[in-house]
């Protein structure tokens, strides 16, 4: 073809990944470039794949807390909150009021820490020399701080049990997260000055890669990507788990569903977070953490059952088949990133190169949970 | 008195020891470039930077230095030899041919030329040359791909460039850096050309590369770019070539804009004195073009041409035309200065209909929290905006 139109420009096959700083982990996607355009994108996963779902399998109910740590690893909490639902639907255990504030407020940090990795990297996408990340980070790590005090961890933090959690809080713990708070909400500021109203910034994020809320829904996209098309779905509202129903909380909703709105709508839900983390400390009550009879050894009867939370991606949902003993039969896990990321070649297709990289950043994929 | 010219009696040896001096003297300051902007960097960004070697870690950037030279000369078995090996050439070299004629005193200049600053616009258009040898010589696609943004920006930004500094020809009269410097012992020219000013701002920034225009060597898209198969020495002439390109370029700005050593109490200032005034100047550009660096995100290639083509190249054309007017009918040169201003709110204004948009808000849902919601609504499709 090349010899007959001595002219002609030829598509070029650029292999983005699995070691690219901006694929945020081992993604690999090949991108057929036209110049700048991007024709194609072929997605490649798998080079996570640590066989989370069978080694659960493999091992009792109480020992397979620290595999769900370990595929979400910015939202982990929120994992073991999955899992410990799935498994207390199953067993059939009722979790004491006060190991349920515990746990929703540290699910709503965990979402603050989660989202606030999104912001800094997401500022390195778009090419800010790593100030959005330490700015990002210093909030982060806060709130890590208060973590790590309450479960001796800084990332697999393995604090959540079935019934309940694994021991009470700190003494300090409502006093600290007190403090935390209003410094987060000046973080979340400074971040706004820094990103939100930075001419150049919405230059870059808006108007690209914009999902409608029907092929939202039709992906199966859900968290921030899908309320950024417009569509107001959350579980916590929607299905209702654990103890939301007691908070009032907005769920902030784009209108175009591009880059821009899903950065605005994980803006916007760090600040319902920290309302809801603050309504639940008004209200933690004393008492124990763990049902007065919990059975020695987690046994499961005949049954399947499914349990699913708002991540901070998404839908985190595990799906339990037991036949009885102290083992799953099998367990899938729904993973947010996974399903999520099943869109980007339909978004990424015709826009620019610098925009692959921008709409990658914006759907905010963790490797381990796509790949588990 | 000339700085950097040596009178040994042999031509040759006096030429290559101003050489080696100057080389030498760019590498010192490179290094130094380096330390302060990791230093400037880690402060805005709430860190220390280096701090473990030397006190404050100011020998820091040497140790990186000798570990580069230590390091093993890779070279892709698909590159192509002779290219590869010599686009860092390409690169080094102009940008220390363009240090020859820029003045730091009165008196201190390696060679004054008449033409010093079409000499500095022809020298500093060749580096672009040694982007596109090393993207293509490296058979590498994401130097491929820098390299032909390299080539797109670097060409297109000269335009704006040119014209900047053509509009300062007009006023002074002259090309010769010394003498432009010297035009502005009572007011520097930044107050007569404001709009051209800023054009040479951000023409500056395109050319040297730095956020908002690191597009070439975008780390977060092409890794690198042109440089991505380098390493060891040869990556850090490029490094080398960069931080003296910085210099060079706020050495000028200074120089063209600022007033250089000169300042308006009197022109007679010594020689420490123009010293320490061409030092300040020019330490406060490269701290703007630092802080540009560190807190603003790249803009995307197309939105970068688009700008050059649609805002700076017109607004380029109209500076020289306003020169033009006062010059040719003679007006009173204070006219400059109101008619360059008023381009400049011109650009402003440009720049703002063209990058400000409607500020988006989102809509907040309060959901009761109920089991039993309704499927969610699905919303028609926005028009995009």
């Amino acid at each position: 073809m090349i010899q007959e139109h001595a002219l002609d420009t030829v598509d070029i096959n650029v292999n983005m990944g699995p070691q690219h700083p901006s694929t945020h982990g081992v993604f690999r996607m090949v991108l057929t470039i036209d110049g700048e355009r991007v024709v194609d994108v072929e997605p490649h996963i798998g080079y996570m794949h640590r066989g989370g779902e069978k080694l659960s399998e493999t091992m009792d109910y109480r020992q397979a807390i620290g595999y769900q740590d370990r595929t979400d690893y910015l939202a982990q909490f929120q994992n073991e909150q999955a899992y410990c639902m799935a498994v207390e639907k199953l067993i059939g255990i009722e979790v004491p009021e006060r190991a349920e504030y515990i746990r929703v407020i540290l699910c709503e940090l965990n979402r603050i820490t989660s989202h606030m990795m999104f912001v800094g990297a997401f500022g390195i996408d778009l090419g800010i020399f790593g100030t959005t990340f330490t700015y990002a980070f210093r909030e982060r790590e806060r709130i890590q701080d208060i973590f790590e005090e309450v479960s001796g961890e800084r990332l697999m933090y393995g604090y959540f049990r079935p019934g309940g959690v694994v021991w009470d809080l700190p003494d300090n713990f409502v006093q600290r997260v007190r403090e935390v708070l209003p410094q987060t909400r000046q973080g979340l500021k400074d971040l706004d000055t820094l990103l939100t109203d930075n001419e150049i910034f919405v230059a870059r994020s808006r108007g690209v890669g914009a999902i409608s809320g029907e092929d939202a829904i039709n992906w199966g996209l859900t968290g921030p990507m899908l309320r950024a098309s417009g569509v107001p779905w959350d579980l916590r509202k929607d299905k209702p788990y654990s103890i939301y129903d007691r908070f009032a909380f907005e769920i902030p909703v784009g209108q175009f569903g591009d880059v821009y709105d899903r950065y605005l709508v994980r803006m916007e839900e760090m600040r319902q977070s920290i309302r809801i983390v603050e309504d639940a400390l008004e209200q933690l009550p004393e008492g124990p953490i763990l049902p007065e009879k919990m059975p020695r050894k987690l046994r499961g009867p005949v049954a399947e059952v499914y349990a699913c939370v708002e991540g901070a991606r998404g839908e985190y949902g595990i799906y339990i088949v037991s036949k009885s003993g102290d083992k799953p039969y099998r367990l899938k896990i729904r993973s947010p990133s996974f399903c999520n990321l099943s869109a980007l070649r339909a978004i990424t297709i015709g826009n620019y190169v610098a925009d692959a990289v921008a709409i990658l950043g914006s759907i905010d994929i963790v490797l381990c949970d796509v790949d588990r | 008195m000339l700085a950097l010219t040596f009178d040994v009696g042999n031509i040759w040896l006096d030429s290559l020891l101003g050489l080696v001096t100057m080389v030498l003297l760019m590498t010192l300051v490179v290094l130094m470039l380096i330390y302060v902007e990791r230093k400037v960097a880690a402060r805005m960004q709430m860190r220390l930077g280096p701090m473990r070697v030397g006190p404050h870690g100011t020998l820091q950037t040497l140790a990186d230095a000798i570990k580069l030279v230590g390091k093993e000369d890779l070279r892709p078995a698909s590159a192509n030899r002779w290219v590869f090996e010599l686009a860092p050439f390409a690169i080094f070299v102009p940008a220390f041919m363009a240090f020859v004629v820029i003045p730091f005193t009165r008196d201190w200049v390696v060679a004054f030329l008449d033409l010093g600053l079409l000499y500095i616009i022809a020298v500093g258009g060749l580096s672009f040359i040694g982007f596109l040898m090393a993207g293509w010589a490296s058979d590498n696609k994401y130097a491929l791909l820098g390299a032909m943004r390299a080539a797109a920006q670097l060409v297109s930004y000269e335009i704006p460039m040119v014209l900047a500094l053509l509009s300062i020809a007009m006023v002074t009269g002259t090309l010769n850096l010394t003498s432009i410097v010297g035009f502005q012992d009572k007011v520097p020219l930044i107050v007569w050309q404001p709009l051209a000013f800023y054009i040479f701002l951000v023409a500056t920034l395109a050319e040297l590369e730095r956020q908002p225009f690191d597009i070439p060597t975008a780390e977060s898209e092409v890794v690198g770019g042109p440089f991505i198969e380098y390493s060891g020495i040869r990556w850090s002439m490029f490094m080398l070539a960069s931080y003296a390109n910085l210099f060079i370029y706020s050495l000028l700005g200074s120089a063209v804009f600022l007033g250089g050593w000169e300042w308006p109490f009197g022109s007679d200032a010594g020689l420490w004195l123009q010293i320490l005034l061409t030092v300040l100047k020019t330490s406060f550009l490269i701290l703007l073009f630092i802080w540009i660096r560190f807190t603003l995100p790249r803009l995307r290639i197309d939105q970068l041409m688009s700008y050059c083509w649609k805002v700076l190249v017109p607004l380029g054309f109209l500076q020289v035309l306003i020169n033009g007017f006062v010059l040719v009918y003679e007006w009173p040169d204070g006219l400059l200065l109101p008619f360059s201003g008023a381009g400049l709110l011109l650009a402003g204004y440009i720049t703002y209909k063209a990058v400000r948009v409607e500020p988006r808000s989102l809509r907040m849902v309060p959901k009761p929290a109920t089991a039993t919601a309704p499927p969610p609504s699905v919303p028609a499709p926005a028009e995009l905006s």
